[in-house]
């Protein structure tokens, strides 16, 4: 085993590139929304029954195209930037300080973009006009790659999201209530249909991050895991019992897809978190 | 200019609907007129100043399409204008000043919770849609009893706003949420008129072209 490993082996990026992709991110995302759900959410506007509910859809659609026609944010709440990067163990990063660069990336996008600048101190409630600080998570990952994952979560759904420390000895079917209590208390508040992102496991702040990062997944794409994949289907079928429907006019769709990430976690407990996004669900990588 | 008109036909609870969408282009903007043209007798076209006794005829689901003047506002705009309302009446026997200090008379007016986009350069607004209403369920009554004739957001109300809404025979309405994009292109001018300071939060005055809504009494909870 060597001790002093030179830069040499190392592959070397600048953060100004990391500053470029969160950037290009921020502006392709808050335009164009997860194909994935488009194809979902004109599924359910072909099947809805309810008419004010099927108008709903046929307005959500023509959102989603005059968005893209005319270039502008999809919805107005254009979010808090929430940034994953996967930096490969074997990268040296150069140039200025990662997360000032992940910060000038959002601050110049959300310029350039036209977008809502919605962040502010959390007691002052002053505006910070540049929609910086972005909430960032860092992980060192094998490899030679930087990954960088940006999402702009609106807050009409994150306000809907709940932490649930549940006993150890929770079943299935007890998960599957909380998740089902977390959507119902809801209602129509987070725009539903609602992606769903479920992590259980972990401690707290664990289950929190991984329903955070479940939603990055492309919408209804199941888990690699066979038993996860069946119980996301459960959930979702759980959940769209409920009959809120389309932004609360009844029906089956209340959910899209439910998204989950396990970890393991204490012989005394299991934290549930559940991560609401709205049809908007806007999410998007670059692998450098 | 282009003209894109795509007709579709399609059958749902045994009733024939047709949609039509226009899609115009201009040479400096672009603008999409949505027309929902069903053979449901669904959708009504209303203006502002809206009047007590229609929206009474006004049942929940339906759609409606509203144009004239309305006012933005969300939490902390709402936070000032109760707290401007509050200092209004204590001193209203005193002097009619205070009344006065209301950025716009609330008599018959219509407030849309939204904070919007910035709109770009040669641009009335940015995206525009509405916001949960819930969060402004606290102040909604006092707004109401103060002359207030209706409010658009989206998502359920509490049952001190249904109280109110009836009491005041005052209307909800619901726009669709996360369609910044249609609502922009409903908003012909806008201006803001107070309130500055809170940036996206302030209170602008918009002048609305048929604004999908729909009739909320009733939202499930």
């Amino acid at each position: 085993m060597r001790e002093n490993n030179n830069n040499n082996d190392k592959r070397i990026i600048n953060t100004e590139k990391i500053k470029s992709a969160v950037y290009n991110l921020l502006l392709d995302i808050m335009v164009n929304i997860d194909a994935n759900t488009v194809r979902l959410l004109e599924k359910a506007y072909k099947n809805e029954k309810c008419q004010t509910a099927k108008f709903t859809l046929k307005t959500i659609l023509d959102n989603d195209k005059l968005a893209k026609t005319d270039n502008i944010a999809f919805c107005q709440d254009t979010g808090l930037a929430v940034v994953f990067l996967e930096i490969g163990q074997d990268v040296a990063l150069e140039g200025e300080y990662i997360e000032n660069a992940v910060n000038q990336g959002v601050r110049e996008a959300y310029k350039d973009g036209y977008f809502r600048k919605s962040v502010v101190d959390p007691l002052t409630r002053q505006n910070t006009k540049d929609n910086t600080p972005a909430i960032i998570h860092t992980k060192i990952v094998e490899g030679s790659s930087v990954k960088v994952n940006v999402s702009a979560k609106g807050f009409g759904s994150e306000n809907m999201s709940m932490l649930f420390m549940l006993p150890p000895q929770s079943s299935k079917g007890d998960i599957i209530a909380k998740v089902v209590e977390c959507v119902k208390t809801a209602g129509a508040k987070p725009c539903p249909p609602i992606v769903i992102g479920v992590g259980i496991g972990g401690t707290m702040e664990k289950a929190s991050l991984i329903a955070k990062y479940a939603l990055t997944r492309d919408t209804a794409t199941p888990s690699k895991c066979k038993d996860i994949a069946t119980l996301e289907q459960e959930m979702l079928m759980a959940v769209n019992k409920l009959n809120i429907g389309v932004h609360g006019f009844g029906g089956d769709c209340t959910a899209l897809a439910v998204h989950i990430e396990t970890y393991p976690t204490h012989i005394a407990g299991l934290p549930l978190a559940v991560n609401i996004n709205c049809f908007a669900t806007r999410h998007g990588s670059i692998l450098l | 200019m282009q003209k894109i008109c795509k007709i579709k036909l399609a059958r749902a609870s045994g009733e024939i609907t047709l949609h039509f969408t226009f899609y115009t282009l201009h040479s400096k903007s672009h603008t999409l007129y949505i027309l929902h043209s069903t053979l449901i007798k669904n959708i009504m076209k209303i203006k502002t100043p809206l009047n007590k006794k229609d929206l009474q005829k006004l049942k929940p689901k339906q759609i409606v399409y509203l144009s004239g003047t309305i006012y933005t506002a969300r939490d902390a705009a709402h936070k000032r204008l109760v707290e401007l309302l509050e200092n209004s009446t204590e001193k209203s026997k005193q002097s009619s000043e205070a009344t006065s200090k209301l950025p716009f008379n609330l008599e018959g007016a219509v407030i849309y919770y939204t904070g919007p986009c910035p709109a770009k350069p040669g641009e009335v607004i940015g995206s525009c849609g509405p916001t949960t209403s819930a969060r402004m369920d606290a102040y909604t009554p006092a707004l109401l009893d103060a002359g207030v004739i209706a409010v658009i957001g989206k998502g359920s109300r509490d049952e001190s706003v249904i109280k109110s809404l009836k009491k005041n025979k005052a209307t909800y309405f619901i726009a669709i949420g996360g369609c910044g994009a249609i609502y922009k292109n409903c908003v012909t001018s806008a201006e803001v008129i107070a309130f500055e300071d809170l940036g996206a939060e302030a209170i602008y005055k918009l002048e609305v072209k048929d604004m999908p809504l729909i009739v909320s009494v009733e939202c499930k909870m």
